[in-house]
């Protein structure tokens, strides 16, 4: 075991003197907590609206004015002119085309029944489908206004409405960074200290120093254990910086036991650091460990319910983010910050991620050879 | 010189699919002394070093390496042999010292074998001013003397030296096989393949390769009796004629 203190000093020693290290370590996780929640946010703004009206009348202007003062619309144009909006649509300037036909309010009055068109500009499917949802729910908001003030008095309601009252447990306001910058965190950790330590391997390989160390009396295990063990440091420092930062920017302090989050890391390092370590075993540069690398952070942050809930997929893709580690991790960041769940809740996650980390290890051991 | 061996090999080969790189070769090699192995390029000598020092397992044949058997006891063969590879292989950003701790320490050295090691070594290299700077800001030349010092740090019994002068100025060449003699005195075996002629006067047998298969071993002045040539140039060019490979 001797050994194992030596290799260690030698990792550390050479992870300090590498000058991009402390930004790597600091500086990108920073830039990534504060740009990331930004970029993305669900809450969707600035959806381009033109408003079409052949009425113009008070309940036209009204709602028109509703819609505008929402906050989440602007205005693209407002015309008489059908043709002007379809353009608008076409060169991309509106996302939403809302038609008044003419005698609109006429109607309303008249024959208690009137339909208004909205045309959605499809190309952004979020936008588009976020952006019509919020106009339907200021529509009929607006309707049961008119509804109200409009009822006779004296004569009942011949309509019964139904009012849903809607509460969000866990993260009332829906504040989207609550929920996402526990998941970058994860994100991060994957990258700094999951994949470096693949890198560091294929580094040695790359500059002859792996078959120096072969040539030593160095055991398999001494050697992964030496790559592995400063890595867990690297991790619980960038994990520690990452919670005090979404703590001191946002405010987000962990409703669970921190103890619990801690205990989950370490169980993930220890299966993404076997990953790692995988495919340092498969790639002999630094450029084959960096393809294979991406091509697997394209997915792992697509699929793991990083942007998209998981449940939404269909159910083989469902199946897929069930063997990446990464997607437990996210599931428990927001189980136990937000929600504040304990250990108890989250025992299947870690024995499954325990599991994963066991297949990945012994098989990066089995493929790492000391000799051809 | 005693007449002890600490390598022995018996019909050792390597193939890879249907080529075979190292063509049952049979030597033995004397305790202390300075063996030097010879061929063109892709004659197989970096191959049968790497099998001698467990890097590559041989597909048949015998071969004992300072009394251990390299299908059996590769880890045994390790403790006891240094190993310099053509490609430089120290920690370019480790420091001269830390580099020399790092391998001290992983061959097991104690902390004061390490200093001692390590003061000696420095003195010797006359490094002292390098001492603490990285190793990636040495020239080439002490690079090698650096690398083949901290390839005995242990004391092995063995140290193979893949063409460890390659590429170095004849004045460092020089002062690198003072190094060698150093070591062969205080009793190490030195296996080393290279590349120059005037080098293999310097051994006190040689062996040349040509397309896997061991053509002659002698010591230098046999194999100019032999081939009736005035130096190894000559045995050199004699044999590597008849190489059917090309080199790689």
């Amino acid at each position: 075991m001797r050994a194992l203190r030596f290799l260690m000093q030698k990792e550390f020693r050479q992870m300090f003197r590498d000058k991009g290290f402390t930004g790597r370590l600091f500086i990108a996780p920073a830039i990534q907590l504060i740009l990331l929640p930004m970029a993305a946010n669900y809450t969707i703004k600035n959806i381009n609206i033109a408003i079409v009206d052949h009425d113009h009348s008070t309940v036209s202007q009204q709602l028109s004015n509703k819609i505008l003062s929402s906050g989440y619309f602007k205005l693209a144009d407002y015309t008489d002119f059908n043709s002007k909006a379809g353009a608008l649509i076409e060169n991309d300037k509106a996302d939403l085309v809302l038609e008044f036909p003419s005698g609109f309010e006429k109607n309303m009055i008249r024959e208690n029944n009137q339909k208004i068109a909205i045309q959605v500009n499809a190309i952004n499917g979020v936008k588009a489908s976020i952006g019509f949802g919020y106009l339907s729910g200021i529509i009929a908001d607006y309707n049961n206004n008119l509804r109200l003030q409009w009822i006779q008095p004296g004569r009942t309601n011949t309509m019964p409405t139904i009012d849903v009252v809607s509460s969000y447990w866990y993260n009332p306001s829906l504040t989207y960074y609550i929920y996402m910058v526990p998941a970058i965190l994860v994100s991060l950790i994957t990258g700094i200290a999951g994949l470096s330590a693949a890198f560091n391997i294929v580094k040695e390989k790359e500059m002859g120093t792996i078959e120096q160390i072969n040539v030593t009396p160095i055991k398999k295990y001494e050697f992964i254990l030496g790559k592995l063990i400063p890595f867990l440091a690297v991790g619980t420092v960038v994990f520690s910086f990452g919670l005090l930062f979404s703590w001191v920017i946002y405010g987000i302090k962990p409703l669970g036991n921190i103890a619990v989050l801690y205990l989950f890391m370490y169980v993930f390092l220890f299966a993404i650091l076997g990953f790692g370590l995988l495919i340092s075993t498969y790639s002999q540069t630094q450029q084959q460990a960096n393809s294979i690398m991406f091509l697997f952070m394209m997915v792992f942050n697509m699929m793991s319910g990083l942007y998209t809930p998981i449940d939404s997929m269909p159910g083989w893709a469902q199946v897929i983010t069930h063997l990446f580690p990464i997607s437990y991790f996210i599931d428990v960041m927001r189980m136990v910050v937000i929600k504040g769940s304990g250990i108890h809740d989250i025992r299947m996650h870690i024995l499954f991620v325990f599991l994963i980390g066991l297949v990945l290890n012994t098989w990066a051991v089995l493929n790492y050879r000391k000799t051809t | 010189m005693s007449k002890e061996i600490v390598i022995r090999t018996n019909k050792l080969t390597k193939r890879f699919d249907d080529f075979v790189a190292v063509d049952e070769i049979t030597f033995d090699v004397h305790k202390g002394e300075i063996f030097g192995f010879l061929g063109a390029n892709g004659a197989g000598k970096t191959t049968a070093m790497r099998m001698l020092c467990g890097l590559s397992i041989p597909t048949s044949g015998e071969a004992m390496v300072a009394g251990y058997d390299v299908f059996k006891q590769p880890d045994e063969i390790k403790q006891n042999i240094g190993y310099m590879s053509q490609k430089f292989s120290l920690y370019e950003d480790l420091s001269v010292k830390e580099n020399i701790e790092f391998y001290g320490g992983i061959y097991g050295l104690s902390n004061k074998q390490i200093k001692e090691k390590s003061g000696e070594l420095i003195e010797r290299l006359g490094l002292h001013n390098e001492a603490d700077k990285l190793v990636s800001s040495l020239p080439l030349g002490w690079k090698q003397k650096l690398s083949f010092s901290v390839a005995i740090v242990h004391q092995p019994k063995i140290v193979f030296l893949d063409e460890p002068t390659g590429g170095v100025d004849p004045a460092m060449r020089r002062q690198f096989w003072d190094l060698i003699y150093d070591a062969a005195d205080k009793g190490i075996t030195i296996f080393v393949t290279t590349h120059y002629l005037d080098e293999a006067e310097y051994c006190n047998r040689v062996s040349i390769m040509v397309d896997g298969k061991i053509e002659a071993l002698d010591s230098p002045e046999g194999l100019r009796k032999t081939f009736s040539a005035s130096n190894m140039d000559e045995v050199f060019y004699k044999l590597a004629r008849k190489a059917k490979r090309s080199a790689d």
